[in-house]
């Protein structure tokens, strides 16, 4: 693959230097697009004459498809304000992996071997796993709208993402509470029998030990139970300031509902399974005082977001979502790497992506740092109202 | 105070799946593993009923009974009944009933989808009480009452009343009951008609309590109500409500005591211990075959 690329970006170069024939656009085939993936000018005035093939591979049908619907409706919203700018014309190709992992290689594959200039997805991180590989290979960037997972980026040099990890979510979550609620002493709750779950155990205990918060006691569960009033009971002896839970949202609702059922009133601090609006539907009243982080403050208002989310909810007629926000962002992204060489070579790409720093997004100031994850700051949100309302 | 009282609800909830598991399976000597797929599939109808059709709850239980008891009729006449006269009858009844689970599971997936579903908010009134500063809510307390009760009414009827004693006497000899006018197979219907309906009315009843109705709900408490029946004395309801409340118990103490990743290898310990000292189980009676 590696000597194939080499090829391909000699035959680019030639094609360049005959572009004075005027022959390039004409052409098709592999040398012909790539040749006319480079322009002319700068940012903002970069000028490249050939559309510029991107793929994109989201879950929209089975069990993430609620995922990959606000996915589709962030890249292409974001497609079509970048096609009324100008100067660079993409080509954005979505394709649905219907959340099958084996889909997703399959469709790593077309798109590298269709000569994308780079992919976006997939939506799952299990996906990401089996099917960046094959792109890194081929030395396609990859750029992750939604994978949160540990690892995903350490699968090669030319994988991305814009989407926060926990482990970055969480330092930032307990600071900001231990600040707003004077935290002392905790009691950590967590099922350690998920591995999303346990390693969201660990970024907490990591942060409050960083803060300087006591742990008085850790209690462990299973993610498929559903009475937790003993353990809650054990975890109101020691009376702690705050309840710090990494659980999935089925095992979140029931334990937020049966600890204010027994009398548990202190904010319950919660990981990423809990940046979910089924807490609320589903806990009611019980969910009031929860506090999760997450990556996108809706509330924002800094000009990126409040311009999204007008367009947004004039195009679609709905709020945008996490997810929508991040796949805006993805695209928008892309759009800033492709400028900034102005060049739409996979390599270039790849990368300008690398060099992302200090951008004004939807996300806030976006960088993308050396291991190639995504670097914003969080946001802390704390229910209330029945709504995520950011905690300040 | 608050951890005795836990261990006595959750106990109360797992006597309330066993009672109506060792209805058939202690006492007609066939174990129904289809059991608790009706547990959930209650829960889910249950939700329906609240949910869409705007049912106050308590409107909803009767109907989730009678729902139970026609489900378990099914139970009998399809995986149970044709399978009668084999000589493996127990045993083939057992894989024929897990295969209805199954199929009862996936046609719950199909209706539901995989996601957990819960009541609405407010469907039950959260009246909660401070007993010696303990928090119980109301549906604990109904939970338990409904168990004591059950328990009551049912140890009544299989041995003071009629269908009861044909339920035994099936139990003890097909044939010979048969022989002496007893109409086999409807008390064996009869009898699995209301091990599922209470199957059905715990599963609602947990559904609430937890506020989680999952479509793996009853594969999670099949095992230890199964424990509870064999502790507690095969074929014994008391021995079931016993053998629930001490399984409960065991788990609240482990998680206060000793620490909440050992609550299983405590609680099944125990129970291990139980079954070492009195093989025939806490209220069993030791079973004299004579030929």
């Amino acid at each position: 693959m590696r000597t194939k690329l080499h090829t391909v970006a000699a035959a680019g170069a030639a094609a360049l230097l005959l572009a004075s024939c005027g022959s390039g656009e004409s052409g098709g085939g592999e040398s012909a697009a790539s040749g006319a993936l480079t322009g002319e000018g700068s940012g903002e005035s970069c000028t490249i004459e050939g559309e510029v093939p991107l793929g994109a591979v989201l879950s929209l049908t089975g069990a993430a498809a609620s995922y990959g619907e606000s996915q589709q409706r962030g890249l292409e919203l974001a497609a079509a304000e970048l096609a009324e700018q100008g100067g660079v014309t993409y080509d954005l190709t979505i394709e649905d992996d219907q959340t099958d992992p084996r889909q997703a290689i399959t469709l790593f594959d077309e798109f590298v071997n269709d000569g994308v200039s780079l992919i976006i997805g997939p939506t799952l991180s299990n996906a990401a796993v089996q099917a960046d590989p094959i792109a890194q290979d081929a030395g396609v960037p990859v750029l992750g709208i939604s994978n949160t997972a540990a690892g995903v980026t350490e699968i090669g040099d030319y994988i991305f993402r814009d989407s926060l990890t926990e482990q970055a979510v969480i330092p930032q979550t307990i600071a900001q509470a231990t600040e707003q609620f004077g935290l002392e002493n905790v009691v950590v709750m967590y099922s350690n029998d998920d591995a999303f779950t346990e390693s969201g155990y660990e970024a907490f205990a990591a942060a409050l030990e960083e803060e300087g918060v006591e742990i008085s006691e850790t209690i462990t569960f299973s993610k498929s139970d559903t009475d937790f009033r003993a353990l809650l009971t054990q975890a109101q002896e020691s009376d702690p300031d705050a309840l710090v839970v990494s659980a999935l949202i089925e095992a979140a609702v029931p334990l937020v509902t049966q600890a204010r059922e027994l009398g548990i009133d202190v904010p319950i601090i919660g990981g990423n399974g809990f940046n979910n609006p089924t807490l609320m539907a589903d806990a009611g009243e019980a969910a009031e005082g929860v506090v999760v982080g997450a990556a996108w403050n809706s509330s924002s208002d800094n000009p990126e977001n409040q311009a999204f989310l007008e367009a947004y909810e004039a195009e679609y007629g709905a709020q945008p979502d996490q997810f929508a926000a991040q796949a805006y962002t993805g695209l928008k992204l892309v759009d800033q790497a492709v400028r900034a060489n102005c060049s739409a070579e996979r390599d270039s790409i790849q990368e300008a992506l690398g060099q992302i720093e200090d951008v004004p997004t939807v996300l806030g100031e976006f960088s993308i740092d050396e291991n190639r994850d995504a670097d914003h700051p969080a946001v802390v949100q704390v229910v209330e109202n029945g709504e995520f309302t950011v905690l300040e | 105070m608050q951890q005795l009282l836990n261990g006595i609800f959750i106990g109360s909830i797992y006597a309330l799946f066993a009672i109506g598991f060792t209805l058939v399976f202690g006492i007609l000597d066939r174990l129904n593993l289809a059991h608790p797929a009706v547990f959930a599939a209650s829960a889910f109808v249950g939700i329906e009923l609240v949910e869409r059709g705007g049912l106050s709850l308590w409107a909803a239980l009767p109907i989730v009974f009678v729902f139970g008891a026609v489900v378990g009729l099914v139970i009998e006449r399809v995986a149970f009944r044709p399978l009668k006269n084999r000589a493996d009858a127990h045993f083939a009844g057992l894989i024929s009933s897990i295969a209805l689970a199954g199929m009862l599971i996936a046609l719950l997936q199909w209706r539901y989808g995989p996601d957990t579903r819960r009541f609405p908010p407010g469907s039950f009134p959260d009246t909660r009480f401070e007993v010696f500063g303990a928090q119980v809510t109301l549906v604990q307390v109904v939970i338990l009452v409904v168990s004591l009760a059950l328990m009551v009414g049912l140890t009544y009827m299989v041995t003071r009343t009629r269908l009861g004693r044909g339920m035994r006497a099936v139990a003890e000899n097909p044939t010979a009951a048969r022989v002496l006018g007893v109409n086999v197979d409807r008390v064996t219907a009869v009898t699995f008609a209301i091990s599922s309906a209470l199957g059905a009315v715990a599963g609602v009843l947990f559904a609430i309590n937890v506020n989680t109705a999952q479509l793996g709900m009853g594969a999670a408490i099949e095992l230890k109500g199964l424990a509870v029946i064999i502790v507690g004395g095969m074929g014994s309801l008391p021995g079931a409500l016993i053998g629930g409340l001490l399984l409960g118990l065991a788990e609240v103490f482990a998680v206060q005591y000793i620490g909440s990743s050992w609550v299983n290898v405590i609680a099944f310990g125990l129970l291990f211990v139980i079954l070492l000292l009195r093989p025939q189980g806490l209220l069993g009676a030791r079973k004299v075959r004579e030929v």
